[in-house]
């Protein structure tokens, strides 16, 4: 097991290589420093000692091959170096923000996965039945509504009317669970619509399978044959699935976070965008590239754990 | 040279040679069997042919707001939609169909009263004029953004399954290092880079999608490879482009129609977000994101603005819900294999 | 004493995009204690559902038990609720299927599938359970019956893995065994011990066994009666001596002539022309017409009769029915083309 973590470690590190290349390419060789540094400096003409002044605070003044090596090592150590718009280190912001969208983004991940695997489950024991034909279209128009029509429409319905919870703002602690109630609920409900008609789609290619049938011949009650037998078989292309979750994880965290008030990595990331700071964008890219690998590996060891078929040498 | 692609004549003869190359392929492909046996099947499914009615509804206002003329007046070009809406601006926000404005401390009367159905939003403008006028955005993002896309999954796809080895491993390099950066993360930064415009969202947009679609035609091409068909073939000494191009890439048409088909959905869905995230097509261009990003503060008003959030929202749902529909007809009917149920 | 399973004119239809599809119309037969009938028919004739029927596993929605009487030691098993139904399978009545390599489930150990089989119905505890399932694996063969509860079924071969399914199947000591083609994806070597495995059990238990197979061949050596299925409906039903000896319905001929036999040594392998129609468009009269060698104007007009309770030797085919007037005589030249000459030395060749 151990070796086979390892392995998978070892096969990111040239896919990593491969973002910090990708990131270098967009920000240092596409974007002109000068132009960079005129944006960030606050005075309104910015003299040519100043400009340059800037250049050497956040290193661009020096040649592309030194800033590249800086670059890559740089983000290899997670040493991501300082906010070009407030020259604030990006990394005490990554830290601080990592808490709350951890939280925010682990809680919708796993009531969505669960919610979603629930309803499949439901819908798949009434296959065939209008309750199939119905829930199945229910999750198409859920499907069809834009993540940010969710998010202002929730919002302003169990929010605003309804006064279910705050509707901005965060704490720290226990007392966090009021401030993420909201965006969580909303979160989940976005998401739930593609993923049920997905996670159906599974479970009733292992329903036709062979087994099943033993299954039911053996006397097994259909109740147990879908929760036990098929279940189980479909959590295979489900784990296989959640990974592309992590896009959708990560623009739910950027909306709902900007718009709920939460200090979270997703609030620093449109503040940056609206700033144009590149220092940060890049670090974020990188981080989320990071997380989607890592994701990757949790897969991978989840689907062995899952399917006795990968062995794990 | 130069000067025929800033023309009027210009303008309006891509539209229209979209549109009509659009509907020679739709006719002819009714005579191929595989297809004539798909149209059949479309044909009695009343719900897809709905959906599809929808879809060419909003076709049809796109077509109507990209062919015009330029005002030699004001230089401004006005196209057939603008004609149609042609109204003065109100003050600020009224309600549909409403007489007096909203949101002033003294409502005061408007210019063209009771006309506005959608009501006006806080620049005056008219909600269901600003809302048709997403209607070409929405198609311009998802069809230029399936021109760019398409031809490149499509050849390196086919290069990668065909060829296999090192074109293999530097395809899917590419491919796995693109799809390591969550897409939404690699879109800002593509925007961020390239600047805000409809062409560089398209750009940003290709650039994020022709992984998912180049993965499948590459498995699929590894699939044809080795068939008798392919190796009879290469036995007879067709070229590789000619198998390519001959053999190949004509089975695997339908599964690039089907998902380009649903990929649609998800891309006029990605608009409103990037929009949303300050990243999305510029504010003088009316798109239904930049109305629902707009839109944002104005359920806290008092009293509540609605009618714009609710204008777009609903025109997005629609055509979005008519692709999914449309596409998941498609597909059942194309390949029945594929079935979802 | 009424006989184990007696099924009287099952029917079994589908729904399909094309039309209500007769899968099974109008079959009856019955299987007695300790004795084994086969139902031999080419693909798509309607075996497997007629096998799955009687447990009431036909695929759901599209198909549906149309009508008719499955009666088990005299009770009707349509008469029966949902849950007695299911307390009725892997219990009283067993299966097992043709395709081992995917009848087992792959995330779930043999032992766990083999304790499940029988704690599902009450008659074994735990521990006593996973005790039995051991000796259940040595009784059918098993070199290591331990290891193979800890194993999962991807780590078995072929022919293990229905070793395993009979375990299973036999778990609870069931009195009927279906067995739906329990060889066919097996190499010919497996197959022999297999089926010389569910002899013995069978003896051992005095099970009644229903074989469904369209292998000629392991008929002859495991079954006391056969019934001859053929587009949804028995043809010919009778001891398997007799129709091995002298099949009667021109279907049968034709199929046990294409059997490789010693007194045809050196001739071309007879085979029947075409395949069997689509379950949504049966031919109105005699299914078999279209493809029968002694048709006659008759056969494509009137439905043939069958009276299995007449007679020991039912046979579906106007050529044994005396009311038929214009009957040719039995065994006439056959009016489209060569003879299937019924040749009574057929042995099945082993």
């Amino acid at each position: 097991m151990l070796r086979y973590v390892l392995r998978r470690i070892l096969y990111a590190v040239p896919i990593l290589v491969g973002v910090a290349l990708l990131t270098f390419v967009l920000f240092y060789a596409s974007a002109s420093p000068q132009s960079l540094a005129r944006r960030n400096l606050s005075t309104r003409n910015p003299t040519q000692e100043q400009i340059q002044q800037w250049l050497k605070d956040h290193g661009y003044d020096k040649p592309l091959s030194v800033q590249f090596k800086n670059h890559v090592t740089g983000l290899l150590v997670f040493r991501f170096g300082k906010s070009d718009a407030t020259g604030e280190p990006i990394w005490n912001r990554i830290k601080q923000g990592a808490g709350p969208s951890g939280l925010v983004a682990s809680l919708v991940f796993l009531t969505g996965l669960t919610a979603a695997i629930s309803f499949a489950v439901a819908v798949a024991y009434f296959r065939g039945t209008y309750v199939d034909y119905f829930g199945t279209f229910l999750c198409v128009l859920l499907m069809s509504i834009v993540f940010i029509v969710y998010v202002i429409g929730l919002q302003y319905l169990l929010g605003k009317i309804l006064k279910y919870g705050p509707i901005a703002g965060f704490q720290t602690g226990i007392a966090a669970w009021k401030f993420v109630l909201l965006p969580v609920v909303i979160g989940v409900l976005a998401g739930l619509g593609s993923e049920t008609r997905l996670f159906r789609t599974f479970l009733l290619d292992e329903i036709n399978q062979d087994y099943v049938r033993t299954a039911r011949a053996k006397g097994v009650g259909e109740r147990a044959v879908l929760l036990r037998h098929v279940l189980k078989n479909a959590l295979i292309p489900i784990i296989t699935s959640t990974v592309a979750a992590i896009p959708a994880l990560i623009l739910g965290s950027l909306v709902l976070e900007n718009f709920f008030g939460i200090p979270g990595l997703g609030s620093y990331l449109i503040d940056a965008i609206n700033s144009q700071d590149f220092a940060v964008v890049r670090a974020m890219v990188y981080l989320g590239s990071i997380l989607y690998i890592v994701g990757l590996i949790l897969t991978d060891i989840a689907y062995a754990l899952v399917d006795p078929r990968v062995r794990l040498e | 040279m130069g000067r025929f692609f800033q023309s009027d004549l210009f303008y309006n003869l891509v539209p229209l040679l979209v549109t009509a190359a659009l509907i020679f392929v739709v006719v002819r492909a009714r005579r191929q069997p595989l297809w004539a046996e798909a149209y059949r099947r479309i044909g009695r499914n009343k719900i897809a042919l709905t959906a599809l009615g929808v879809i060419c509804l909003y076709g049809f206002v796109a077509l109507l707001d990209s062919i015009g003329s330029t005002d030699p007046k004001t230089q401004t070009r006005r196209t057939l939609l603008d004609r149609v809406f042609e109204k003065e601006k109100e003050k600020t926000y009224s309600a549909p169909g409403a007489r007096m404005t909203t949101g002033e401390p003294i409502p005061s009367p408007l210019k063209a009263p009771g006309t506005h159905l959608l009501g006006t939003d806080g620049v005056g403008d008219d909600v269901l004029y600003r809302t048709l006028k997403g209607c070409r955005t929405a198609f311009i993002i998802g069809g230029l953004t399936s021109l760019i896309a398409t031809p490149l999954a499509l050849c390196l796809g086919l290069l990668a399954g065909y060829f296999g080895r090192r074109t293999d491993d530097a395809v899917q390099y590419t491919y796995t290092v693109l799809s390591s950066v969550p897409s939404i993360l690699l879109l800002i930064a593509l925007i961020l880079v390239l600047g805000r415009g409809l062409l560089q969202i398209c750009l940003a947009l290709g650039i994020t999608r022709w992984v998912g679609l180049c993965r499948l035609t590459r498995g699929e091409t590894l699939k044809h490879r080795d068939r008798d068909y392919v190796r009879a073939a290469r036995a007879l000494g067709v070229s590789n482009a000619r198998i390519l191009a001959r053999h190949i890439l004509p089975n695997l048409l339908p599964v690039v129609i089907i998902s380009v088909t649903l990929g649609f959905s998800g891309l006029i869905l990605s608009e409103a977000i990037l929009s949303y995230l300050g990243v999305g097509v510029g504010a003088e261009i009316g798109s239904w994101g930049n109305m629902i990003d707009a839109a944002r503060d104005e359920l806290a008003r008092d009293p509540v603005i609605w009618w714009n959030l609710t204008s777009a929202a609903t025109a997005l749902f629609v055509l979005v819900l008519a692709f999914n529909i449309f596409g998941d007809a498609l597909r059942d009917a194309v390949d029945p294999r594929l079935r979802s149920s | 004493m009424p006989p184990l399973l007696q099924v009287e004119n099952l029917r079994t239809y589908f729904h399909t995009p094309r039309g209500i599809a007769k899968a099974v119309d109008g079959v009856s037969f019955q299987v007695e204690q300790g004795k084994t009938l086969a139902i031999v028919g080419e693909s798509g004739c309607g075996k497997s559902i007629t096998a799955l029927s009687l447990l009431q596993l036909v695929p759901e929605p599209a198909g549906y038990i149309e009508g008719g009487r499955i009666l088990f030691e005299g009770r009707d098993l349509l008469d029966l609720t949902w849950d007695q139904m299911r307390r009725v399978r892997g219990d009283d009545i067993a299966m097992i299927f043709q395709e081992p390599m995917t009848s087992l489930n792959p995330t779930f150990t043999i032992g766990y599938q083999l304790v499940e089989a029988m704690t599902m119905h009450g008659k074994f505890t735990g521990a006593q359970a996973r005790q039995r399932a051991k000796d259940l694996l040595a009784r059918v063969g098993l070199q290591d019956p331990a290891q193979a509860l800890r194993q999962y079924p991807h780590e078995l071969s072929g022919g293990m893995r229905q070793r395993v399914m009979i375990a299973i199947a036999l778990s609870n000591e069931p009195k009927l065994l279906i067995a739906d083609e329990p060889t066919t994806a097996l190499d010919v070597t497996v197959q022999a011990q297999i089926l010389a495995l569910i002899r013995d059990l069978q003896r051992e238990q005095n099970m009644g066994v229903l074989l469904i197979t369209h292998d000629l061949g392991i008929v002859a050596e495991t079954s006391e009666e056969v019934a001859v299925m053929y587009a949804g409906q028995i043809v010919e039903y009778g001891p398997t001596s007799a129709i091995f000896h002298e099949p009667r319905h021109p279907y049968a001929r034709g199929l046990f002539a294409s059997l490789p036999a010693r007194g045809r040594r050196g001739q071309d392998l007879a085979t029947l022309e075409g395949i069997v129609p689509p379950p949504t468009a049966w031919p109105p009269a005699c299914r078999f017409e279209p493809r029968c060698a002694y048709r006659w104007d008759t056969c494509a007009q009137v439905p043939p009769k069958y009276h299995p309770a007449d007679s020991d030797r039912p046979v579906r085919c106007h050529l044994y029915d005396p009311e038929i007037a214009d009957r040719p005589a039995r065994g006439a030249a056959p009016i489209a083309k060569e003879p299937v000459a019924p040749d009574p030395t057929v042995e099945a060749a082993r």
